[in-house]
C-alpha cells in the first residue's frame, strides 16, 4: 500500500526488513514472536489518524515543534571571509535545523515520543532502553515519566564516566540507570545488556531503541518518527528561499538524526546528501568510529550493516571523543545509501569536531553537542569551496550542555 | 542422510535414556585446555558436544558464557581455530556428534561457503546461530542443509503452536528446547513446565527435544532428562572451568580431570534418570 513511486528511493525496506542486502531481522527465537508483533502494531498505528494527531499534538504542546529552521549569518560570513583569504569567492548559505532547541536537548525526543505511544498502545507496563551519550536515555525516561510507564536505562561505565549530567537527569525523571561494565563500557555493550533484558522480560517489556538500527522493524520505525525533522526543514526552506536546499548535512552514530533529515529529500536528486561519521584519532589509526569507511558488512544487534569487525568478524571497540557517535555500526539503511551512492558519507575528527564546537559556539551564540560538532566541521570545510547561492542545511541535532565538562577536560580547563 | 546425531539420537532411543549434551567454548582459557576436556567429554559421559564459537557480543548469554567468550578470545581464539580443535578431537573419536554453536557474524564472515566447507572437513556434525530465526533460513540454515550438516534450532516458550511448524520446518538432528525465556545460566526451569513443552514440540515433529537453559546440578539434569530426550548443560561447566583460573590467570594443574570429574557427576545424574523413574 506504498503511496511512493516504483522508482522511488523512500519505498523501502521489504517486507523483510530489507534495504538491498542490508538491515534484517537477525534476532534470539524467544524475541521473534515480538518483533512480529510490534512489525504489526506499528503497522496498525502508522494507520491510524487517532495515533498520528495524538503525535503530532505531543510534538506541539511537549517538545516545542517545529524546530526553527536558522540561517546562522555569522558563520556563513566567517567562511566566505575564509573562502576569500584564499582567493575564492564562494561560501554557501548555512542553515541550522534547530533540533537542539527541542525539549530535552536533542532530536531523540522525537522518536521516544512516537514509540512510548505506541507502547502503550500495546499495552506494554515497562520500558529499557539502551543510552551512549544519555541523550537517548534522557528522552526516554522524560517520556516515561510523562506517560507514567518505569524505565530501565543500560548505560555504559565508561559512558557514565564521561555523560554524569545526563545521569543525573536520568534519575532526576525516575528511571534507573543500570552501569553495564561488559566489553568496553559504551553504547553497544549497553544495548547488548538490553537486549539480555529484553529476552528475560518479553511478556511485560517494550524495547525503545534510540537510533535506526536493531531488527526490522526498528530502523525503519524510528526513522519515520525522526523524518519530521526533514519534512519541515524541506517545507520551511521553502518558504524562506522558495526552493529546496542544495545540500544536508547530518552527524551518524547510528544515524537517527540524519536518517530524519536526508529521508524526505532521497528522491530530490538536485539534493547532495552528506553524512558526517567520527573519525576519532584519524581513521588511519583505527582508532574512530567511522562503521562506512573503516568497516565492512556484517550482522550485530538484529541488522546487517556496516561493522567495525577484525579479520575473525570480531567486532572492535570503536572511539569517539562524542559518546553519542561511539557505536561500531551504522543503520542499515545507511549502509544501503551508501553502497547505492545516493549519499555521501565523508568523516570529522575528535580535534576537529572540538574545534567547530569552539567555532560555533563564538559566532552563532549557540553551544552544540559534540556530535552535530562532527557535521558542523565537515560544513567548515566544505561551504568556503561552494557558491554562495549553495543552500546548505546541518542539523543541529543535540544541545552542549551536557559535553561542557568534557570539553573542559580536552581543552585542559579545570571546572 | 543419516548423521552422527542422528545416529546417536537413535541409539539413546534404542538403550531408553535422554542424551547427554554438553556446552564448552572453544578456547576457553586457551587451545590446549580445551582439546583436553574436549577429548575427555565422550569418557565422562556426554552424548552430544555443543562447541561455542566465541564472539565478542553473545547478546543471548548470561555473564558466564559470556565470560568464557571473553577470555577465549584474549587468548587467541578464532573461527580457524574452533575449526582446528574439531579437527583435532575427530583424530580419536569418529562418534560423538559435534555441534557448533554462537552468533551469525563470523561466519558470516568467514563467507558461508568457505565456513561451510572447512566446518565439514574438519567433522563438524551440526550448527547452532541463535541469531538467525528461521525469517533468515536463507542466509546459512538452507546452505548448511544443503552441504549435509544439520541446522538444529531453538524453540522457546514464545514460539507459540502458529509459529512452531516455521521454526521446525528447515530443523534436523534435534530441536533445543529453551526452557526459560532469558539469557543462558539464569534461572533454572520448573520440570513441570518443561514436560507440557517438550509434549507440545512433540506434537509437531518426530525428531529428538533436548532443553537447555539454567540447568546446573545432576539433580535438576535428572529432572529435565525423564522429561526430554536430552538435557544441554553449559554455563554450569563453564562456571567449573573459570574456578580452575588462577589469580595469575594461569590454569591450575589437574584442571582437566577435575572438570571432567564434574561433567561425569552430570552425566550420572541424566543417565540414571529413567531408571531411576522406573524404579
Amino acid at each position: 500500500m506504498s503511496l511512493t513511486k516504483a522508482n522511488s528511493l523512500r519505498g523501502g525496506p521489504d517486507e523483510r526488513g530489507r534495504f538491498g542486502i542490508f538491515g534484517g531481522r537477525f534476532v534470539a527465537e524467544t524475541l521473534m514472536p515480538l518483533v512480529l508483533d510490534l512489525d504489526q502494531a506499528y503497522k496498525d498505528a502508522k494507520a491510524d489518524p487517532a495515533f498520528q494527531a495524538e503525535i503530532e499534538y505531543m510534538q506541539r504542546d511537549y517538545v516545542g515543534r517545529e524546530s526553527p529552521l536558522y540561517f546562522a549569518e555569522r558563520l556563513t560570513e566567517h567562511l566566505r571571509e575564509k573562502a576569500a583569504a584564499s582567493g575564492g569567492e564562494g561560501g554557501a548559505k548555512i542553515y541550522f535545523k534547530r533540533d537542539e532547541l527541542n525539549h530535552t536537548g536533542s532530536h531523540k525526543i522525537n522518536n521516544c515520543l512516537g514509540q512510548i505511544l505506541l507502547a502503550k498502545r500495546m499495552g506494554k507496563t515497562r520500558i529499557i532502553a539502551e543510552t551512549g551519550a544519555g541523550q537517548h536515555g534522557v528522552a526516554t525516561a522524560t517520556v516515561c515519566a510523562r506517560f507514567g510507564l518505569p524505565c530501565v536505562v543500560y548505560m555504559g561505565t565508561t559512558d557514565i564516566e564521561r555523560q554524569k549530567p545526563n545521569v543525573f537527569r536520568m534519575k532526576l525523571l525516575g528511571a534507573e540507570v543500570i552501569p553495564v561494565t561488559s566489553g568496553t563500557g559504551t553504547l553497544k555493550d549497553a544495548m547488548n545488556e538490553a537486549l539480555r533484558d529484553w529476552v528475560t522480560n518479553v511478556e511485560s517489556t517494550y524495547y525503545l531503541i534510540g537510533t535506526v538500527a536493531g531488527p526490522h522493524p526498528y530502523p525503519a520505525m524510528v526513522r519515520d518518527f525522526q523524518s519530521v525533522i526533514g519534512e519541515e526543514t524541506k517545507r520551511q526552506m521553502m518558504e524562506r528561499e522558495g526552493r529546496l536546499p542544495d545540500s544536508v548535512v547530518a552527524c551518524i552514530g547510528g544515524g537517527s538524526n540524519a536518517m530524519g533529515l536526508f529521508h524526505p529529500f532521497l528522491d530530490d536528486p538536485s539534493v547532495k546528501i552528506y553524512g558526517v561519521e567520527a573519525a576519532g584519532r584519524g581513521i588511519e589509526t583505527g582508532e574512530h568510529c567511522a562503521s562506512l569507511k573503516g568497516g565492512s558488512p556484517g550482522v550485530l544487534h538484529g541488522n546487517r550493516t556496516y561493522l567495525l569487525q577484525d579479520e575473525d568478524g570480531q567486532i572492535k571497540d570503536g572511539h569517539s571523543i562524542s559518546a553519542g557517535l561511539d557505536y561500531p555500526g551504522i543503520g542499515p539503511e545507511h549502509a544501503w545509501l551508501h553502497e547505492s551512492g545516493r549519499a555521501e558519507y565523508v568523516s570529522a575528527t575528535d580535534k576537529e569536531a572540538l574545534e567547530a564546537f569552539q567555532l560555533c559556539s563564538r559566532l552563532e551564540g549557540i553551544i552544540p553537542a559534540l556530535e552535530p560538532a562532527h557535521a558542523l566541521a565537515f560544513v567548515t570545510k566544505i561551504a568556503p569551496t561552494l557558491p554562495r547561492d549553495h543552500l546548505m542545511v546541518m542539523n543541529m541535532c543535540g544541545r552542549g550542555d551536557k559535553d561542557v565538562f568534557a570539553v573542559a577536560d580536552h581543552l585542559g580547563v579545570t571546572l | 542422510m543419516t548423521t552422527r546425531l542422528d545416529k546417536r539420537f537413535a541409539q539413546l532411543k534404542q538403550i531408553g535414556r535422554a542424551g547427554f549434551v554438553t556446552f564448552i567454548t572453544a578456547g576457553d582459557p586457551d587451545f590446549d585446555t580445551t582439546l583436553g576436556i574436549l577429548k575427555g567429554l565422550p569418557g565422562a559421559g556426554a552424548d552430544v558436544i555443543e562447541l561455542g564459537m566465541p564472539f565478542t557480543d553473545p547478546m543471548a548469554d548470561g555473564p558466564s558464557i559470556q565470560a568464557s567468550s571473553q577470555r577465549a578470545l584474549r587468548n587467541g581464539a578464532s573461527m580457524k581455530k574452533t575449526l582446528e580443535l574439531v579437527r583435532r578431537f575427530r583424530e580419536s573419536d569418529n562418534e560423538t556428534p559435534i555441534v557448533l554453536m554462537g552468533y551469525y557474524n563470523p561466519i558470516y564472515h568467514m563467507g558461508v561457503e568457505t565456513f561451510l566447507g572447512r566446518a565439514i572437513e574438519a567433522g563438524v556434525d551440526g550448527l547452532i546461530v541463535v541469531d538467525l530465526p528461521p525469517e533468515e533460513d536463507d542466509e546459512l540454515c538452507v546452505p548448511a542443509m544443503k552441504a549435509g550438516l544439520n541446522f538444529i534450532r531453538l524453540a522457546t516458550p514464545t514460539t507459540d503452536d502458529k509459529r512452531l511448524p516455521a521454526v521446525l520446518a528447515n530443523t534436523s538432528g534435534f530441536v533445543y528446547y529453551v526452557s526459560i525465556t532469558g539469557i543462558t545460566g539464569s534461572a533454572s526451569p520448573q520440570a513441570r513446565n518443561v514436560e507440557a513443552a517438550v509434549k507440545r514440540i512433540k506434537g509437531h515433529t518426530d525428531l529428538p527435544v533436548a532443553v537447555g537453559f539454567g540447568i546446573k546440578t545432576p539433580e535438576q539434569a535428572a529432572e529435565i532428562a525423564r522429561a526430554a530426550d536430552g538435557a544441554v548443560v553449559g554455563s554450569a561447566i563453564v562456571d567449573a572451568i573459570a574456578r580452575e583460573i588462577g589469580e595469575d590467570g594461569k590454569v591450575r594443574n589437574g584442571a582437566v580431570e577435575r572438570v571432567l570429574e564434574f561433567v561425569g557427576k552430570l552425566a550420572a545424574g541424566v543417565h540414571a534418570a529413567r531408571a531411576a523413574a522406573a524404579e
